[in-house]
């Protein structure tokens, strides 16, 4: 049996978040924040794994690193997520908490860019679903397949 | 009253206080520019106001029995601490210079105190040990002053007094820290004035007993401020020992810094340990005095939670606190609660491991 296929959401178009930007979403309930770190995207849950404070609405930050007192050495700005509530750090590429990266780490989803055309093709949740494709074709008309879009995989 | 309780054999006693009898009893030590300018300007004393001699809690009424001022008779120190089963007994001598504000009388006065008490008490028996004061309010010539007593035998420790001009991680006590950790010795650090600063963040107290009970807070502070400065992260070997201010404070002041640190590590970055862990490896804490429960039966139920809260018994150091007078010895206050095998690190196998000139010295 293999794994039961994973639900795909389209929370943006392409272009809609622009780099450095965000945006939260509700998806079966669950508030998530969508983020594009220089063209790429990446998902969080908008929850704070220590006490549930809306993470996605922190500050975005970069992380501070040293080698030693008075040295700071400040790296990839804008892609950590600092909780409004208590200020735990996580970073939005990983969800991984920084002082416990180990324990502590924020519930992250896939996200991929897929265009108009390829959300169209239903065929793959079909052929997961144990179907087989049937011999007969028939006429369609694709009504949009240009643009491109940000899909979250739950 | 009954005297302090007898240590058991091999113990290292790691707080006794030695006392200046009289000023004069330095001025061989002392250029004569300076022996000259304390008999002429009527300096009679430096000893600290910090413990008045006829409150109790500055000596035990047998330590009132020699002629000078108590802790001040190396005879009477070594039958009351040494020849009572303690091995070795560190001294910490409290006399005020720290809060001298002329650079060069202080470090005049710091200098005379040491080789005095090279002369006078570690060369009176050798189961004395000393730490070396300095005059931390100039930083410069505190260096000099430990420069001058490295590789020393006798002396395992550099003293330096919480009540300071500023706390004393801050980068302006580097040097000092930097030269401790070069000379292989721990910093002491105990209550005491070195500075303008009240002996409380909130001001001055009207009361003996508010500032005696209030020496955890300058504690505290001083600790804060050596993790999140960095010091431990600068001088990864060096270790500090907190002297006659509780213990039982610890746990509460780890919980807090490690919970802020979760939140705030931005502002200190060069902390990359949680700040409980960096504490469990750099500091040490002497048992004189012990704040626990006053009763055997709460205090069994409280140990053993207070040595599971800050991790391990081997932060503690056994000290006596002589000629201080807490009303409950060791033995009722801690170590009677203690396993055979937490008696020994307490009494003596965690100071060996925390005084490297200690250790060095036995093993010759």
């Amino acid at each position: 049996m293999s794994a039961p296929a994973r639900r795909q959401v389209v929370v943006a178009e392409d272009g809609e978040i622009p780099p450095g930007g965000s945006r939260i979403v509700e998806v079966e309930g669950r508030s998530i924040g969508v983020f594009n770190l220089g063209g790429e995207y990446f998902a969080v849950r908008n929850a704070c794994p220590h006490a549930g404070g809306p993470l996605c609405e922190g500050v975005r930050s970069g992380f501070v690193r040293s080698e030693g007192p008075g040295h700071y050495d400040y790296v990839r700005r804008g892609e950590f997520l600092r909780c409004p509530w208590h200020q735990w750090e996580f970073d939005i590429r990983t969800g991984r908490s920084w002082f416990d990266p180990d324990r502590v780490r924020v519930r992250r989803y896939d996200t991929r860019l897929v265009t108009g055309s390829e959300l169209l093709d239903g065929e793959a949740d079909l052929v997961d679903a144990g179907l087989q494709p049937g011999p007969y074709t028939a006429e369609t008309y694709p009504v949009r397949s240009t643009g491109r879009y940000v899909v979250l995989e739950l | 009253m009954t005297p302090q309780a007898a240590p058991a054999a091999g113990t290292i006693d790691c707080d006794v206080h030695n006392a200046v009898p009289d000023i004069a009893e330095l001025f061989p030590f002392l250029p004569d520019r300076w022996r000259d300018y304390c008999v002429e300007h009527g300096v009679t004393s430096l000893a600290p106001a910090s413990y008045p001699s006829k409150v109790p809690l500055s000596a035990t009424p047998e330590s009132r029995g020699g002629p000078g001022p108590a802790g001040s008779d190396p005879d009477l120190v070594r039958a009351q601490v040494l020849d009572r089963g303690a091995d070795l007994a560190i001294l910490n001598c409290l006399y005020a210079v720290q809060p001298i504000h002329n650079e060069d009388w202080a470090a005049a006065m710091a200098s005379a105190l040491n080789d005095w008490q090279a002369q006078r008490w570690l060369a009176a028996d050798p189961r004395f040990r000393a730490s070396i004061v300095v005059a931390q309010q100039f930083p410069q010539r505190a260096v000099a002053e430990i420069e001058r007593f490295a590789g020393h035998p006798g002396f395992v420790q550099v003293l330096l007094l919480a009540g300071s001009q500023a706390p004393l991680g801050t980068r302006a006590h580097w040097p000092i820290h930097a030269a401790a950790a070069r000379a292989g010795l721990p910093v002491g650090i105990h209550p005491g004035v070195a500075g303008g600063n009240p002996p409380s963040p909130v001001g001055w107290p009207s009361t003996y007993i508010e500032e005696y009970a209030g020496a955890t807070l300058a504690m505290q502070s001083q600790l804060t401020s050596l993790v999140c400065e960095g010091v431990f992260a600068r001088f990864p070997e060096l270790t500090v020992v907190l002297l006659e201010s509780g213990v039982t404070w610890l746990p509460s002041l780890m919980w807090r810094l490690d919970k802020n640190w979760k939140g705030l590590r931005r502002e200190i970055p060069w902390v990359g340990d949680a700040p409980s862990a960096v504490i469990r490896r750099h500091v040490r804490l002497a048992t004189a005095p012990f704040d626990g429960p006053h009763d055997a039966a709460t205090a069994r139920r409280f140990l053993p939670r207070f040595l599971d809260q800050i991790g391990s018994v081997d932060m503690l150091l056994h000290a006596s606190d002589h000629p201080h007078w807490h009303h409950r010895d060791p033995e009722q206050a801690l170590l009677g609660f203690l396993s055979a095998d937490e008696r020994r690190k307490v009494l003596r196998d965690n100071a060996l491991a925390t005084y490297p000139a200690i250790r060095e010295r036995a093993a010759a």
